[in-house]
């Protein structure tokens, strides 16, 4: 397998065309397999995330409550290039008028305080930046919940915001959208925490996921944005998925498509926007009974 | 208690400005708090013109768009207002009056002058005492026993938590904010529950009964003790936090009691809050004859603990041993390094420097290498302990040499970071790293990571040239650690930091007591270090989240080493502390008669230290 991509390398092929032609249909592995596949052996310089998204009400809604961002970049100091990336989904609550404010004013507050912070480095690459990553995203977040309880007060929102910087992610995550590491084993692990109660229920042992997944209060939320006084996010830091790739998604996508499904759909699709837009096809085929978000990355280095 | 009444959250549009008078005799004063459903106002009463009287005025908003609605709201407020009214306790304050107006419902009641319980936590830097959170404890089942004892219908608090307990100036406990808890509404994703982190599993169905408030009473102990916001972590979670492990000072029985309070399921728990106060009394009596001893020191190997061997330098051994082949080799500050048997502690060979040896010696291919304060790095035949060949540097070695991909590197007090050739022993390269490098460089793909004293860190790449720099505020002598791609080190400033081992972002600091120059080691997803604040810390390397701290004796001086399921480490006590990594256990500590600056190596389940009492120790790990 290994000599075999590098030999396709030599016929100077450019890798992410392999696999892309419609009309054949027996290819014995998809073009992002082939290109996770190749991405072993190849080095890519500069290091670079690749970046694909999707949104849809849904079936059942008649708005929509969710929110994304996302933010690709390469810093270059003339030494070293970085890649720089963020990716956020904010899932407002149901119920209230102002869930869609909700969720579009934290991603908003969290994007523009993130930016503020590296517009530094972004226009001087050899500026360095102090404040530790964690604290970063820790202010952020607070800064969206103040942002939240003013604009939209007894709303709430979910949050999941992934910074990457480099080959390590830093995570800010409240509420029950997720985090996924996608590998191209067919392993899919999923890296956040719900702070939902029928989660917390089925850590304790008290249901089965079975029961989880058709809890009466499966929406139920313990943590929140915008909602009661005290806010701790879950912080925390990993390497990004390599080979793989990064997935978030509100609870519209991950509620009703499964992670076996989510591994097929990542895997056959021709490159990394089909496969988002076939992710929500495939949360829309199964009732679409909320707004689906989602957001896929590949780092490439 | 009302139930209805719409969130304002802090919402300050609303807040009744001071001076405003309401039903023509409460001048509002101050806010004193902002509840769920409307603020909590300080009012002088003018029916007391002649005196300053003070009483404490709850709002609540009535939001409901219906009138009907709201007029039932207004009603059921009206109608528990009068049930609580009618109590007469001292740790209940007294209702004088309630009113409407327009759509908010007012609630006039006794001042009191004092503190909340969560005020009191969050201004202590300190554990509070045992006798002073059982004596509250004690005093909270009173006035909950009254409540539950109340005829016809039972009263339920609902809503237990330290910031509803207010300790008035006689030290008493006054429980407020009667009917705040709201009962679980299922539905809608969003809705939030009552009192996230105290309130007990049942009560997000919807259930509360006297149980209830026992769980409550339960977590509220609890946050008294281990100063550990329940909120703040996952619902349920208290027997991953035992109180023991957070303050050991505790003793068993409270503990055992306030678990009890919170267990799981409402028939584990104590079946009514008489029986959990007699508990109380019980753990109280029992602790009070005991007298305040510390059970963290009760059955721990100390002396029973005897050295396999033992071997004598002339000097401090400041150095960190080196297994090979059978063979522990040892700097000192006699100027040798020493070649010992690993199995006995036989004397192989020594070998003079000019100067004291701070630094572990390196192994390549039958070589021992040492720097010493000679200046000199030194290459010495691992069997023989003749000397191959010699190296020169401008200043001290007192940084450990490290060896991959052909070459060796090391700091120097010449302010370089040197790559010399292996075999040739001419220099590659060095790099200027404007202060003395004392710390001992790790190397991982094809890059240098270096502390220096003047507080910068730098990642060079084989070529000598600089890829990243961090600068931190004091002298980096602790040597870094690269795992999962984050690169962890300790400064003499105080903080510990994890850097992204590519670019050098800081991702997390961690501040502990005192500055560090001990160097940390990893297991598990958990990086330990210790610090001159006497404490050696477990710190979650994904999170920055302290796991657990223990406390020695003095300074950490010496840096640890993971072997198996534990951690050794050694302090300026002279003690070598063995502890569970996982959850910071003492297993046993060893007394050496002197400081102990190195890290001990572990081979075969034996644990080789040096002390600087001169002598190195060999253990059974």
């Amino acid at each position: 397998m290994k000599s075999f991509f590098k030999n396709l390398g030599r016929q100077k092929k450019i890798p992410t065309e392999i696999g892309l032609d419609q009309n054949i249909t027996t290819t014995p592995l998809s073009g992002l397999q082939i290109q996770a596949e190749i991405s072993k052996y190849i080095h890519y310089e500069p290091s670079q995330l690749v970046v694909g998204c999707g949104q849809s009400v849904g079936k059942q809604r008649d708005h929509n409550e969710d929110s994304l961002f996302t933010f690709t970049i390469t810093l270059g100091n003339g030494i070293n290039s970085q890649p720089f990336g963020l990716y956020i989904i904010a899932d407002g609550m149901g119920g209230h008028q102002y869930g869609e404010v909700a969720s579009n004013v934290a991603i908003r507050t969290v994007a523009s305080y993130l930016i503020r912070k590296f517009h530094p480095i972004i226009a001087d690459a050899s500026v360095t930046l102090d404040e530790p990553l964690q604290e970063i995203m820790q202010n952020a977040v607070k800064e969206a919940q103040h942002a939240v309880m003013k604009a939209a007060p007894g709303s709430g929102t979910t949050l999941t915001a992934v910074l990457i910087l480099g080959q390590q992610m830093t995570i800010a995550h409240i509420g029950d959208s997720r985090a996924y590491s996608v590998q191209p084993d067919g392993r899919v692990s999923i890296l956040t925490r719900d702070h939902s109660l029928v989660r917390r229920l089925e850590e304790l042992g008290q249901i089965t996921s079975d029961e989880a997944a058709i809890h009466p209060q499966r929406n139920v939320l313990y943590r929140a944005l915008g909602q009661g006084e005290f806010l701790e996010a879950d912080i925390f830091t990993a390497p990004v998925p390599q080979p793989g790739y990064l997935f978030l998604c509100s609870d519209g996508l991950w509620g009703v498509v499964s992670d076996a499904e989510i591994f097929r759909h990542i895997s056959e699709a021709k490159n990394i926007q089909s496969a988002c837009q076939n992710l929500v096809a495939a949360a829309n085929a199964a009732g679409g009974p909320d707004n689906i978000s989602v957001v896929l990355v590949q780092l490439l280095s | 208690m009302p139930d209805n009444f719409e969130e304002t959250g802090k919402d300050r549009k609303n807040q009744l400005q001071n001076g405003t008078t309401l039903v023509q005799r409460y001048v509002i004063q101050d806010v004193i708090g902002v509840g769920g459903m409307g603020s909590v106002y300080r009012a002088r009463d003018l029916h007391f013109p002649n005196v300053v009287k003070l009483v404490a005025v709850k709002e609540m908003i009535n939001r409901a768009p219906d009138p009907l609605v709201r007029a039932t709201i207004v009603k059921n407020f009206e109608r528990e207002a009068n049930i609580l009214a009618t109590l007469n306790h001292p740790s209940i304050p007294r209702i004088y009056d309630y009113f409407t107006e327009d759509n908010r419902s007012y609630l006039v009641l006794e001042f009191i002058h004092g503190k909340d319980l969560e005020t009191i936590i969050s201004q202590n830097d300190g554990f509070l005492s045992e006798e002073q959170a059982v004596t509250w404890g004690i005093e909270l089942c009173d006035v909950l026993s009254f409540l539950h004892n109340h005829k016809p219908e039972p009263i339920i608090f609902r809503d237990m938590k330290p910031s509803n307990v207010i300790i008035n100036q006689e030290n008493h406990i006054i429980l407020v904010d009667f009917g705040i808890a709201k009962p679980f509404q299922s539905g809608q994703k969003g809705t939030m529950i009552g009192t996230e982190g105290y309130s007990p599993p049942e009560q997000y169905r919807g259930e509360a009964n006297h149980s209830a408030d026992i769980y409550a009473l339960g977590a509220t102990l609890h946050h008294l003790l281990t100063r550990r916001d329940p909120r703040l972590e996952p619902p349920f979670s208290y027997n991953e936090r035992p109180i023991r492990k957070i303050n050991p000072a505790v003793s068993l029985e409270l503990e055992a009691v306030i678990n009890v309070a919170l267990q799981y399921n409402p028939p584990d728990r104590f079946e009514t809050i008489a029986t959990m106060k007699e508990a109380l009394m019980a753990a109280a009596r029992k602790t009070g004859l005991l007298g305040r001893i510390n059970q963290s020191t009760g059955n721990i190997q100390t002396s029973s603990l005897k050295p396999l061997w033992t071997f004598q330098c002339e000097d401090e051994i400041r150095s960190s041993p080196l297994y090979y082949e059978g063979g522990i080799y040892v700097g000192s500050c006699d100027n040798n390094i020493y070649s010992l048997k690993a199995a006995d502690g036989e004397f192989a060979w020594k070998y003079a420097t000019d100067g004291s040896i701070v630094t572990r010696p390196a192994v390549y291919d039958g070589n021992i290498f040492i720097g010493s304060e000679d200046h000199r790095l030194h290459v010495i035949n691992a069997r023989s302990g003749k000397i191959n060949w010699t190296y020169y540097s401008e200043g001290r070695i007192r940084s450990s040499p490290r060896i991959s991909e052909g070459h060796v590197f090391f700091g120097s007090d010449d302010k370089a970071l040197h790559a010399v050739n292996v075999l040739t022993g001419r220099a590659s390269w060095k790099f200027d790293a404007a202060s003395p490098v004392r710390s001992t460089p790790y190397v991982l793909n094809e890059t240098i990571y270096i502390g220096s004293e003047s507080g910068e860190f730098y990642a060079i790449d084989f070529r000598g040239n600089l890829k990243w720099r961090f600068k931190a505020k004091l002298a980096i002598t602790s040597s870094p650690v690269v795992q999962d791609g984050m690169v962890f080190f300790g400064s003499l400033d105080g903080s510990f930091y994890a850097l992204e081992a590519r670019g050098g972002w800081v991702i997390w600091r961690f501040r502990m007591g005192k500055g560090s120059i001990v160097s940390p080691c990893f297991a598990d997803n958990l990086i330990f270090t210790g610090a001159a604040d006497g404490l050696i810390y477990a710190i979650e390397a994904r999170t920055s989240k302290e796991i657990w701290h223990f406390q020695a004796d003095h300074q950490i001086s010496g840096s640890p080493v993971i072997f198996k399921d534990s951690i050794y480490c050694g302090a300026a006590d002279g003690q070598l502390y063995c502890l569970e990594y996982r959850t910071g256990r003492l297993r046993w500590k060893f007394e050496t008669q002197g400081p102990i600056t190195s890290a001990p190596v572990i081979f075969d389940d034996i644990v080789y230290v040096g002390s600087s009492d001169h002598i190195i120790y060999a253990l059974l790990a």
